[in-house]
């Protein structure tokens, strides 16, 4: 496999524009022959079906959901960066640029961060015009926040619901490409294989959820924009359906997957509250903008948050970095929190929680103020855990939220197998080992609206003379073959457990071994549990229900399946890094103050995998990341 | 931890075309800070282990955005609290002993797939008959040429909240999806970007909610007081006065 990241010549500032007008073009009458298959609905699958549509593509969009209106985007809260400068407080393209590669711990590939931040300010506007109501100031002007890890206010919002609003506005757009006919949409229909012809991505094999038939589409490419994996910890942020199945399935037929074990753990969520426990909940990275975090100086203090007076109350953010104090990018403060509880100085029933307080903010600021600012943040935090933020501290702790890793892309988004596509958050290109916050949502609109339409040009103008593959090729059926004997395994297996059960073990070795901090004598373990686990899931595990009709039972058990392989590689990959950067923390590497230590001579690349098969060890393969912009440095938030 | 005891009454219906009746099941020593769908998941663990097949619900989010939750508890959508979903109802709310029923949506728009879960593509459709702004990627002027007013911005955003849930139509006496569209009108009329397709829009919108199936408004003011995200019936008013507007000068 060779890896060749099609980075343009030329000085950065000028390779998108050089790049966007040199590619060749697709005539009209030819782009109405091409048939692009779009895999994911959310911000990036969302606005690059419809902006792929307008452009006059043939489209087929699909979503597991019964709307494409429903992806997991919709859940982010905080907001989206752009470099637009409107505060005039400094912000540039080059500073969040400079600012996304820094905060990815100089992990990521300079050329296409770059183009993301130039790209940021059209999205502002393409959302605007399309009735997104951001939130505004007195004059009419839009409005903006800062973000953790950054210290100009580039953030776009709409109250806690950016998600909710840039998803509505990008379905709106495909919503009308499907009305006049330019996207055909397949809701509640999963994705289960890739087909391969000639070494080409042709096709895909979707399942409908609802009557368990199996169909076979063909496309001259494929995008998949199918979202982030943090599933494969059972607990995490995301919403229940997000998974890795496509990207997986997409791995197992020749596309490279990088950095797995890059993961990111949010450091404000609301704590896990017992056993079954479904899915964590996050409370805006925002809340630290005003909200202070300690916990007591003194070990297992269990007075209320209220009887605790000033003097014993550590802030430890503040303490350790003075520079940034709260808004330290959220790597450093989710560390900075289990290193207070590991220590005993956690709070709440299970130890495993820190104070976020408004008291200050609330002194300072008036209540209606806080209340304005981040009252349905409150009303979310009461409605789960019944405490009211007004009157005492959250209590909060780190959960898995997004992951960097993903399918490796070139400059053009596509992956190691041509004509396949990734965009979003299920590829790996922007945000290195740790990702900034309001970030995801950017990357996924630029991919989508402003990059990909450009780039798939250059792939599918070589493309023009295939007519349509007849979907009844051998590589069609063989691949609707293997899909429907997966399910008739989990369906005929007779065993004796839930899927649940399963999803929730692995989850735990995942989170033990390959969350906050990880170590080699453990990942070496963890890699021989999850395969003993994998054993016995396919031994033991019980699906109930049939093929032939809506069974949400068959559905898990076939993405968990995928989470198992999946949580292996993520072993394997933190065991190779012998480095602490991001996201992945490596015990064995760490400075005096506990603070990541990172080795650029000999890590400065993308770990780049190639499936082999089930049961053989993948290869490793290395894309070096080659900084001619700008210089290493250890991040210091100081 | 006092352990939270319950019977539960749970639709079940094989598939669209079967018709479907009440089961009862009981769940006990239950956590109070459970969610009502955690409840649900170990109701379904419980039926693996008895053989029996899970009971299929529609959710994804679990955070009160995504509006693909969508349960009749007690005879109420999304259950007794005031602008909170199923998902983020929590079994505190409840007292040992209790009777809890469990019925899909309820609307000739929105039939049944299975048990709880209904067919909401209606929803779709209207959006899709002009619930948009036709805007191509790219041709954009600048986000800050148009100055909106704070408080338009607001407004528009408070109808812009709509999940699309449906649960305003499943309380709707008749079935009704006026909230749900004219949540969606009120946020574009609102706008200036809004407004050159403002006329079209609305007719457009109307015609595809009459011909889903979708009954008449009778304003009575139930979907207000069931919508999770308390979407205010005043924007019904407003659509009501731009369709009249548009279809008494045509
Ligand atoms: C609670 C929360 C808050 C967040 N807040 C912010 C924020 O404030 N700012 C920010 O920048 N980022 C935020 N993020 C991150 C951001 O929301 C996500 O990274 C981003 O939305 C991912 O978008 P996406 O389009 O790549 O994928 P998704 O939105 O996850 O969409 C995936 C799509 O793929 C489909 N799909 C998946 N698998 C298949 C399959 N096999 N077959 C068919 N369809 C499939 C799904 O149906 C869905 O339509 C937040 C994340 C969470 C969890
Ligand atoms: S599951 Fe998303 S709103 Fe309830």
């Amino acid at each position: 496999m060779i890896l060749d990241s099609k980075i343009p010549d030329g000085p950065l500032e000028s390779k998108w524009t050089k790049y966007k007008s040199t590619v060749p073009l697709v005539s009209p009458a030819n782009k109405r022959k091409l048939e692009i298959i779009v895999v994911g609905t959310g911000l990036a699958g969302a606005s690059a079906a419809s902006s792929l549509a307008e452009m006059g593509y043939q489209v087929k969009s699909f979503c597991f959901q019964d709307s494409p209106r429903r992806a997991h985007s919709i859940a982010a809260q905080g907001g989206i960066n752009a470099a637009k400068n409107y505060q005039n407080d400094g912000d540039s393209v080059y500073r969040l640029f400079y600012d996304t590669i820094k905060g990815g711990d100089y992990r990521s590939r300079e050329a296409n961060v770059y183009r993301l931040a130039e790209v940021s300010a059209s999205i502002i506007d393409q959302c605007v015009a399309q009735g997104v109501p951001f939130a505004r100031e007195y004059g009419g002007t839009l409005d903006n926040r800062s973000f953790g890890g950054v210290q100009v206010s580039r953030t776009f919002y709409a109250r806690g619901q950016t998600g909710q609003q840039l998803l509505l506005g990008a379905y709106s757009a495909l919503s009308r490409q499907i009305s006049k006919g330019n996207v055909k949409m397949y809701n509640r229909h999963e994705m289960v294989d890739i087909v391969k012809i000639d070494g080409k991505a042709r096709g895909v094999i979707v399942r409908n959820l609802l009557t368990g038939e199996f169909n076979r589409h063909f496309g001259h490419a494929v995008v998949l924009a199918t979202g982030g994996y943090g599933n494969v910890y059972y607990l995490s942020t995301n919403a229940m359906g997000s998974n890795v199945t496509a990207a997986w399935k997409a791995y197992k037929k020749g596309a490279a997957f990088s950095n797995p074990c890059f993961t990111q753990i949010h450091p404000t969520c609301i704590p896990v509250s017992g056993e079954y426990q479904s899915k964590l909940t996050l409370m805006s990275e925002s809340l630290r903008n005003d909200g202070r975090i300690w916990v007591p100086k003194k070990k297992g203090d269990n007075r209320s948050p209220n009887e605790i007076p000033e003097e014993e109350r550590d802030y430890y953010l503040e303490r350790r970095y003075p520079a940034f104090g709260n808004l330290v990018p959220r790597d450093v403060a989710s560390r900075a929190a289990k290193e207070r509880c590991d220590e005993g100085y956690g709070v709440g029933e299970t130890g495993l929680a820190v104070y976020l307080d408004f008291e200050n903010a609330i002194n300072r600021l008036g209540k209606d103020i806080v209340s304005a600012r981040y009252g349905n943040l409150f009303a979310m935090y009461d409605k789960i855990t019944g405490d009211d933020p007004y009157s005492t501290p959250m209590r909060i702790f780190p959960a898995v939220h997004y992951t960097m890793g993903g399918l490796w892309v070139d400059y053009d988004l596509m992956t190691t197998v041509p004509g396949l596509y990734a965009i979003g958050e299920c590829n790996f290109s922007d945000h290195g080992a740790n990702r900034l916050g309001a970030s995801a949502l950017m990357q996924g609109l630029a991919d989508g609206y402003f990059v990909l339409p450009y780039t798939i040009g250059k792939y599918l103008s070589q493309d023009i003379r295939t007519t349509p593959i007849k979907t009844d090729h051998e590589a069609f059926v063989e691949a609707e073959n293997d899909a429907k004997e997966r399910n008739k395994k989990l369906l005929n297996n007779n065993g004796n457990r839930s899927v649940e059960s399963f999803h929730r073990d692995l989850g735990k070795i995942v989170w033990d071994y390959c969350g906050m901090s990880r170590n080699e004598s453990s990942l070496v373990t963890a890699i021989e549990d999850i395969k003993q686990l994998r054993e016995k899931f396919w031994k033991d595990v019980k699906v109930l229900g049939d093929e032939k009709s809506y069974n949400p039972e068959l559905d898990k058990a076939g993405r968990v399946a995928d989470f198992f392989e999946l949580g292996e590689l993520m072993m394997r990959d933190a065991l190779e890094r012998n480095e602490s950067c991001g996201g992945h923390f490596r015990e064995e590497y760490q400075t005096k103050e506990g603070e990541a230590l990172r080795d650029d001579e000999e890590y400065t690349f993308a770990s780049t995998w190639e499936f082999k098969g089930v049961n053989h060890p993948p290869i490793l393969h290395k894309e070096d990341l080659d900084f001619k912009t700008v210089h290493p440095t250890q991040r210091s938030y100081k | 931890m006092s352990g939270l005891d319950l019977t539960l009454k749970i639709w079940r219906q094989k598939s669209s075309v079967d018709n479907g009746g009440f089961e009862t099941y009981d769940v006990k020593g239950l956590n109070s800070h459970m969610s009502f769908l955690e409840m649900m998941d170990v109701l379904n663990e419980q039926l693996v282990t008895q053989n029996k097949e899970p009971v299929a619900f529609d959710h994804d989010c679990r955070e009160g955005i995504c509006g693909m939750c969508s349960m009749v508890i007690n005879g109420r959508p999304h259950g007794p609290l005031k602008g909170t979903t199923t998902c983020q109802l929590h079994m505190r709310h409840f007292n040992n002993g209790d009777i809890i029923t469990i019925e899909p949506w309820r609307a000739k728009a929105f039939p049944v797939i299975k048990d709880l879960v209904v067919d909401r593509s209606s929803f779709d459709r209207i959006i899709q008959s002009g619930g948009y702004i036709s805007v191509n990627t790219g041709s954009a002027p600048d986000g800050n040429a148009i100055p909106i007013p704070k408080d338009i911005a607001e407004e528009a955003f408070d109808a812009a909240a709509c999940i699309g849930c449906g649960a305003c139509v499943a309380t709707c006496k008749n079935a009704s999806a006026s909230l749900f569209v004219s949540a969606k009108v009120s946020q574009l009329s609102l706008l200036p970007q809004g407004q050159p397709e403002r006329k079209e829009r609305v007719n457009k919108m109307v015609a595809q909610m009459d011909s889903e199936g979708f009954g008449h408004c009778t304003n009575t003011g139930a979907c207000e007081v069931e919508c999770p995200k308390e979407i205010s019936i005043e924007y019904i008013r407003k659509m009501n006065l731009d369709y009249n507007v548009n279809n008494i000068k045509s």
